[in-house]
């Protein structure tokens, strides 16, 4: 592969199960790992995600000012009192990962489908990148009549568009 | 929420992301599926209607995905309004889910059939409402057959309640959506009348409350 499309190094797509349904390397020789081993970090990544949107911290919310009983403030405000900062802005799991070497971007969509990309802690605009992923997708894989939902992605068409697109930016 | 906004958001879109084909093209096509439907099942139109609506429901659960990565829903805060409107109605999750169902039937009717339904009757407790459409390409040249029957008993758009259903289905919200008057049948207006059934809360939503 030529170097031109350095900075992403993978694509790993994980439905709504946690199952993995599309994997692949887009630089020659990248050291890969064994299905088995992709399925379990497909499965655990998507337990890690759910984690971490169930431990966003909540705040009390300040609406009632509890008017004439306001009780000591030990007493636990009840469990609907509480909520997340900035109400307008959706509760998100794990957005990205980074390391000295790589950065691992998620990008999960309203339906549930987890988009993971590796590229290079350098390479910017990753977010252009996951979205146009996503619509390359929802075109080539989704509009396909016989890819059955939630099952793994083999799709030729995909793979060519997203190698092509990948090859022809940067 | 201000529906000039959604409506602003859906012709956006629709001007610059969606390939157009012929409108002749789909209503023939469309035309030609629900009468050989209709010769299939010997016109038990009652057959039909659920058999459009299925049709509708696997197109929607597919459809949602082009329409979250077309309309970037999700992605970034494009629907602020509904944000505005919980900071405004106080964190009312009905209100919510409700305006997010408008929100995406409106935007989502915008950029795939190019029309914009009206939504009104709500009601009380903001879990039902009405969809009416001005104009439907689907039923353009369409008259029904003289049959004594199918004007009582096919709903000729059923296919779009299935693909509503079957869109917000993967959004996490199961609705059930029937149509209650169609001009076709001679009525006034078309009108399908939406009810939110539950919220799925299943494998944790990306977004609760």
């Amino acid at each position: 592969m030529p170097s031109t499309d350095r900075g992403v190094f993978s694509l790993i797509i994980i439905n709504k199960a946690g199952g993995l349904i599309y994997q692949r390397e887009f630089q020659a020789g990248l050291h890969k790992l064994s299905t088995n081993d992709y399925l379990v970090l497909a499965g655990t990544f998507h337990g890690v995600h759910a984690i971490t949107r169930s431990i966003t911290p909540k705040i009390p919310s300040v609406q009632p000012p509890s008017p004439a009983t306001s009780s000591p403030s030990t007493t636990a405000p009840a469990a609907s009192s509480y909520s997340y900062p900035n109400p307008g802005v959706p509760v998100t799991g794990l957005d990205y990962l980074e390391t000295d070497k790589f950065r691992l971007t998620c990008f999960q969509t309203l339906t549930g489908t987890k988009f993971l990309l590796f590229t290079d802690p350098l390479t910017g605009n990753v977010d252009t990148i996951v979205q146009k992923i996503y619509e390359l997708y929802a075109d080539f894989v989704m509009k396909n009549p016989f890819y059955q939902i939630e099952m793994p992605v083999r799709c030729e068409a995909f793979d060519r568009h997203l190698g092509a697109w990948l090859r022809g930016r940067a | 929420m201000s529906s000039n906004k959604t409506s602003r958001i859906g012709e956006e879109i629709w001007k610059t992301r969606v390939d157009k084909v012929n409108a002749e093209l789909v209503t023939l096509t469309y035309g030609t599926i629900v009468a050989q439907l209709c010769q299939d099942y010997d016109s038990n139109y009652q057959d039909v209607n659920k058999q459009l609506e299925k049709m509708g429901y696997n197109i929607g659960m597919r459809l949602i995905e082009d329409f979250l990565a077309k309309s970037g829903v999700g992605r970034c805060a494009n629907f602020r309004d509904t944000a505005d409107m919980i900071a405004k109605v106080g964190l009312n999750s009905d209100t919510l889910k409700g305006a997010r169902i408008v929100d995406i039937s409106q935007v989502g009717f915008k950029i795939f059939l190019n029309v914009t339904p009206t939504v009104t009757n709500w009601t009380s407790d903001n879990a039902q409402f009405s969809l009416i459409f001005e104009e439907n390409p689907l039923a353009d040249f369409v008259e029904l057959p003289d049959d004594g029957r199918a004007q009582d008993e096919l709903w000729f758009s059923n296919i779009l309640c299935g693909v509503l259903r079957g869109a917000l289905e993967m959004v996490q919200m199961q609705i059930e959506a029937h149509f209650v008057s169609d001009v076709l049948r001679g009525d006034d207006t078309t009108e399908m009348r939406v009810s939110l059934v539950r919220y799925i809360e299943d494998e944790m939503p990306p977004e609760e409350e």
